[in-house]
């Protein structure tokens, strides 16, 4: 656990405080380490174990860091929808939530960016461009801006309370265009590869080290958003009791001017 | 390594790799950094997690 000594210097006050400087506990801390072990799981299979493909070649290796990324992206937007419901439809109205929709939605627009970013690689070494303005790359970077805006509205002035319903609204609208993204490589004709791991069966057409790869993949990713979840929602509370805090010392001080 | 480094288009292989982990190692060093800031201002009894 790490921490501070702060000594007061004030007269009336000489004790010394001990703070935890830390948003971590033992829990977040094993799972950091667990998530790193798998990461390097997932490097040791998506760059050495796992073979070459017969029509991508080893291109296919950027697939192990675009495919969960892009998953735990939409998992990370529907925490979101998910917290924004219970926030905004519960009898508590907790923060909580509000809290959890917030540090979701950073995660899952990093994730975003990163698929957007390895897509474009594996792009360039497969169709030969780095975009294209095709519907499952044009619906998810629409999906990317749309998080981005999310995320400046959660930014907005006003009380927690202002935020976490006007967010739960917009978070709740955006997270219908996930489906959009999923079934865009059917609805329209598309560049983009249809779903590769099950086809349209439920039948399982990969090899069984790629497969595995790609599981490795999910799982790393799948700890690595738990972990950043439990720290930035933290972050957020502190952020809002600092918010508190400040309010509360400004009306203070406004009483003591009046009083005066 | 050598073997990592004699795949077909490695730059764009590697790069997609280190891109991905530089990413997320900055996203999670400001998350801790902003936390460790924010922690020093606050007692110990409103961290839910302490």
């Amino acid at each position: 656990m790490t921490t501070s000594t702060t000594t007061s210097t004030g007269p009336a006050d000489d004790r010394t405080s001990v703070r935890d400087l830390s948003t971590g506990t033992t829990a977040t801390r094993v799972l950091g380490a667990a998530t790193i072990v798998t990461m390097g799981w997932l490097v040791a299979f998506g760059l050495g174990f796992s073979p070459a493909d017969r029509d991508q070649e080893d291109a296919v290796r950027i697939l192990y860091m675009h495919v969960p990324t892009a998953w735990l992206a939409y998992l990370a937007f529907v925490v979101t929808a998910v917290s924004s419901a219970i926030y905004l439809f519960g009898k508590n109205h907790s923060l909580g939530f509000d809290r959890i929709a917030g540090a979701s939605a950073e995660i899952g627009v990093v994730f975003m960016a990163l698929t957007l970013a390895t897509g474009m690689l594996w792009g360039k070494l497969t169709w030969g461009v780095y975009w294209q303005w095709d519907a499952r790359l044009t619906t998810t970077a629409l999906l990317f801006v749309s998080y981005i805006g999310y995320l400046a509205v959660r930014g907005l002035g006003g009380s927690h309370d202002q935020r976490a319903k006007r967010s739960a609204v917009v978070g709740l609208l955006v997270v219908i265009e996930i489906p959009l993204v999923h079934f865009s490589v059917r609805m329209w004709r598309s560049l983009h590869q249809e779903a590769s791991v099950l086809d349209s069966d439920g039948d399982v057409n990969m090899d069984g080290l790629m497969l595995f790869s790609l599981f490795v993949g999910v799982v790393a990713f799948t700890l690595l958003y738990v972990w950043l979840l439990l720290h930035r929602s933290r972050v957020i509370a502190m952020e809002d009791l600092l918010d508190d805090q400040g309010l509360d010392r400004a009306l203070d001080e406004r009483r003591a001017e009046r009083a005066l | 390594m050598a073997g990592i480094l004699a795949l077909q288009d490695a730059g764009f292989i590697l790069g997609s790799y280190a891109l991905t982990f530089g990413v997320i190692a900055g996203f999670a060093l400001r998350v801790l950094s902003g936390g460790r800031r924010l922690a020093s201002r606050i007692d110990d009894d409103d961290k839910y997690w302490s």
